[in-house]
């Protein structure tokens, strides 16, 4: 039963590249709407939010990953398998802080920018925003509160990209307020 | 064997889904949800205190002299809470399988369907059903 919803999910893998134009149209249209980076930057995290909080119901579905126990625990799972199931690339996590509560991905190639280069009146646009707003907010639906950011970027001139994530702190579950 | 309900809890108590197979003793009280929700997160956190050990899956059921409760919680905190009665085994599989089939398609795809309503789906509820009466050990004669 479970090996076959498996295979209904695994044979719908499309072209990729639909989903790297339909981003770039995203950005452009966002771009047009606002015309300030900073406000496109913010709506990118916010769409990457509100996708994050439903993706990560489909994650936990299809890999059956339990509850991790560790920040470097959770790096591997993004890393590994969160980013390979849905960009079909496997990031490397490095420059970890002494304490454990900040880590790097490093993204050889980013799917997202596969036909980009930002216009010199784009500087501060951070293009692929929406992926720091998926992390987020994916993270936050398991207890984590995280700062999700891109210090290095290749559209920008940067080697490699870099997305760094650091942790803030656990969420505590509540008891639902009662009537009285 | 019989299955006798379902229910499903988001992560803030609220009550997603309720159906029901077989119950004998079928009335109901205003008030039941919360109750059934505040026992299982006392539940959790008794036997998360309780264990002289560290636990990997926590809380997973138990049994009456009548029924026995299979409780399933992802890691977002959803909550699927099936009763049966004693015969059955196990159910973490199928709780497992009844969130990554039905329901997840139904609300967190359908980009219209609020994530912390109870649900209106009637496709939801049908493909519910036919899961549970396609178990193994469904049948409600025997009950």
């Amino acid at each position: 039963m479970s090996r076959q919803a498996n295979r209904g999910t695994e044979s719908k893998k499309m072209n990729s590249e639909l989903f790297t134009l339909t981003y770039g149209a995203l950005v452009t249209q966002l771009c047009k709407d606002y015309e300030n980076d900073e406000e496109v930057n913010k709506q990118l995290d916010k769409m990457g939010y509100n996708i994050g909080v439903r993706l990560i119901e489909d994650f936990l579905a299809r890999s059956s990953v339990g509850r991790c126990h560790d920040f470097r625990e959770t790096a591997d799972v993004i890393a590994k398998v969160a980013f390979k199931m849905y960009l079909g690339i496997t990031p490397s996590v490095t420059n970890w802080s002494p304490a454990g509560d900040e880590f790097s991905l490093i993204l050889e190639s980013n799917p997202l920018v596969d036909f980009v280069e930002l216009p010199d009146n784009h500087s501060n646009l951070v293009y692929s925003n929406l992926l720091c707003g998926v992390l987020r907010g994916a993270l936050e639906m398991v207890q984590m509160a995280v700062d999700v950011r891109f210090a290095q970027d290749t559209l920008r001139g940067d080697n490699v990209t870099e997305i760094r994530m650091k942790f803030i702190k656990r969420i505590e579950e509540n008891l639902p307020v009662g009537d009285d | 064997m019989t299955v006798h309900n379902l229910y499903i809890f988001d992560r803030n108590g609220t009550c997603l889904h309720y159906s029901e197979w077989s119950v004998h003793k079928s009335f109901h009280f205003s008030q039941e949800f919360k109750l059934m929700y505040g026992m299982l997160f006392s539940i959790r956190s008794f036997v998360s205190k309780m264990s002289p050990i560290d636990m990997k899956d926590g809380f997973l059921s138990f049994q009456t002299s009548r029924y026995k409760l299979h409780y399933y919680e992802t890691p977002t905190g959803v909550k699927i809470i099936m009763n049966t009665d004693l015969g059955v085994p196990s159910c973490r599989d199928i709780l497992h399988q009844i969130y990554s089939t039905s329901p997840l398609k139904v609300t967190v795809k359908n980009p219209l369907c609020s994530m912390s309503e109870t649900l209106q789906s009637e496709l939801f509820s049908s493909r519910l059903d036919t899961f549970i009466r396609t178990l193994p050990f469904f049948s409600v004669r025997a009950g």
